[in-house]
């Protein structure tokens, strides 16, 4: 399976990325290329121009910012892995890179690809809606904020304009914190994810392909602050989900796994 | 087309791509080398395992023109003239291999994990390997390869 034609640039730096978006309205960002090239190879996406920001070494950097971490959309999930500030104050990042594909995958794919690709399958998504982490976009307007609750707006589909690039990932430090994924196989997407981290006082759980987007569990979280067990909230799991029915899982099957791992992870926590 | 410059197993390559082409496909069809081959060609077997800049991926999932400028290693690499490398040479004596087709792959998955973690218990050895499908169900020689392969420094 080899992709249809494209064009091909290599941004040198993020404005002249934002430039070359501009100049074409099918242009796509190419990072690491672990969710768009499998995507080229299967003609699902024919972009006429790929533009190439795997380089910018400027956006692949971990670092602490007050009560924040900051982490370039270009960090490789091999690098989350090993990130000695991530496992200091937010190692679930850590933990949910750590399960995503295998150590190919990890090499090359990226935090801020798979966070733009609006997948909901996407653990690192998850991630981002549980700990209501910013997402810096920067387009030819210059930069702004979006949260991830604000971001993931359908399947596939984000708030990023045409001509944006993620860059940032600001999530908060967390002391405790857990992200359990089921898989049939040990590379595979998540059947389903769930993460569950203390933000603020409160508990805050979020769901992986229980829906079109990353999902928040707000009812078990009200749940679970107003005094119900582990068990109790969990039995909210499957409020306000839409889950999928594929070759991995029946909706029912995901609805029932949903509430095993949000009962598991809000004992963890 | 694009130009990009790739060295190869130490030699330097410069070539006219399509954007378009992958990486495995650069080497086997533009380099003449099929020593990487193609399994699945969807990220799921890692029979076109390489190394770029030391670390492992899978060629049938990174473009020729992301190659510009790197370092690749592939299987043709790893010899010294007719000595083997360490991990080929555990691959033969513990028998890592069935029908060998998957064996490239392998050998350079094992390559990239020693390098990132040179004492592994077989879990982290069977865990790293996770990108790697042996269709003949090979796996404990493999583990017991790269165990090998850890045991004699490679």
């Amino acid at each position: 399976m080899i992709p249809a034609g494209f064009e091909y640039a290599r941004a040198g730096s993020v404005d002249e990325a934002v430039e070359l978006l501009g100049g074409d309205a099918d242009a796509k960002l190419l990072a690491g290329g672990h969710s768009l090239i499998p995507l080229l190879r299967l003609r699902f996406a024919r972009p006429s121009l790929l533009v190439d920001i795997g380089r910018l070494e400027e956006l692949r950097y971990v670092k602490e910012d007050g009560d924040r971490i900051a982490i370039g959309a270009l960090t490789r999930h091999a690098d989350l892995v090993r990130d000695p500030v991530l496992a200091k104050h937010c190692a679930v990042v850590s933990t949910a890179a750590e399960g995503i594909g295998d150590p190919q995958v990890r090499h090359r794919g990226t935090i801020g690809g798979s966070i733009a690709h609006g997948d909901p399958a996407s653990d690192l998504a998850t991630i981002a809606i549980t700990l209501d982490a910013d997402l810096v976009l920067r387009g030819p307007g210059g930069e702004r904020t979006v949260t991830a609750a604000d971001f993931f707006t359908g399947m596939f589909e984000t708030a990023l304009g045409p001509q944006e690039l993620l860059t940032e990932i600001r999530v908060p430090k967390v002391a405790t914190a857990t992200y359990l994924k089921h898989a049939r196989r040990s590379h595979d997407w998540a059947t389903v994810g769930v993460a569950a981290a203390h933000v603020d006082g409160r508990v805050q759980v979020g769901l992986t392909s229980m829906g079109a987007t990353p999902l928040r569990a707000r009812s078990v979280e009200e749940a679970f602050a107003g005094g119900a067990s582990a068990a109790d909230a969990a039995a909210h799991a499957g409020d306000g989900t839409s889950p999928p029915s594929d070759v991995n899982a029946s909706a029912e099957y995901r609805a029932h796994l949903a509430q095993v791992l949000v009962r598991r992870a809000l004992e963890a926590v | 087309m694009t130009r990009i410059a790739v060295t190869v197993n130490g030699s330097r390559h410069e070539a006219d791509v399509e954007p378009r082409q992958l990486l495995v496909y650069f080497l086997r069809d533009q380099l003449g080398m099929k020593g990487t081959n193609v399994g699945c060609d969807t990220t799921s077997c890692g029979a076109c395992t390489v190394l770029i800049d030391g670390e492992s991926v899978k060629s049938c999932t990174v473009l020729a023109v992301q190659a510009d400028g790197s370092e690749v290693t592939t299987i043709e690499g790893l010899a010294d003239g007719d000595e083997l490398h360490p991990m080929q040479q555990a691959f033969h004596e513990q028998h890592g291999l069935q029908c060998g087709y998957c064996t490239p792959g392998f050998v350079m998955a094992a390559v990239s994990l020693l390098k990132e973690n040179p004492d592994p218990t077989e879990e982290e050895i069977r865990h790293g390997l996770e990108g790697n499908l042996c269709r003949c169900t090979g796996y404990h020689n493999i583990v017991r390869a790269v165990q090998a392969a850890a045991r004699a420094g490679a």
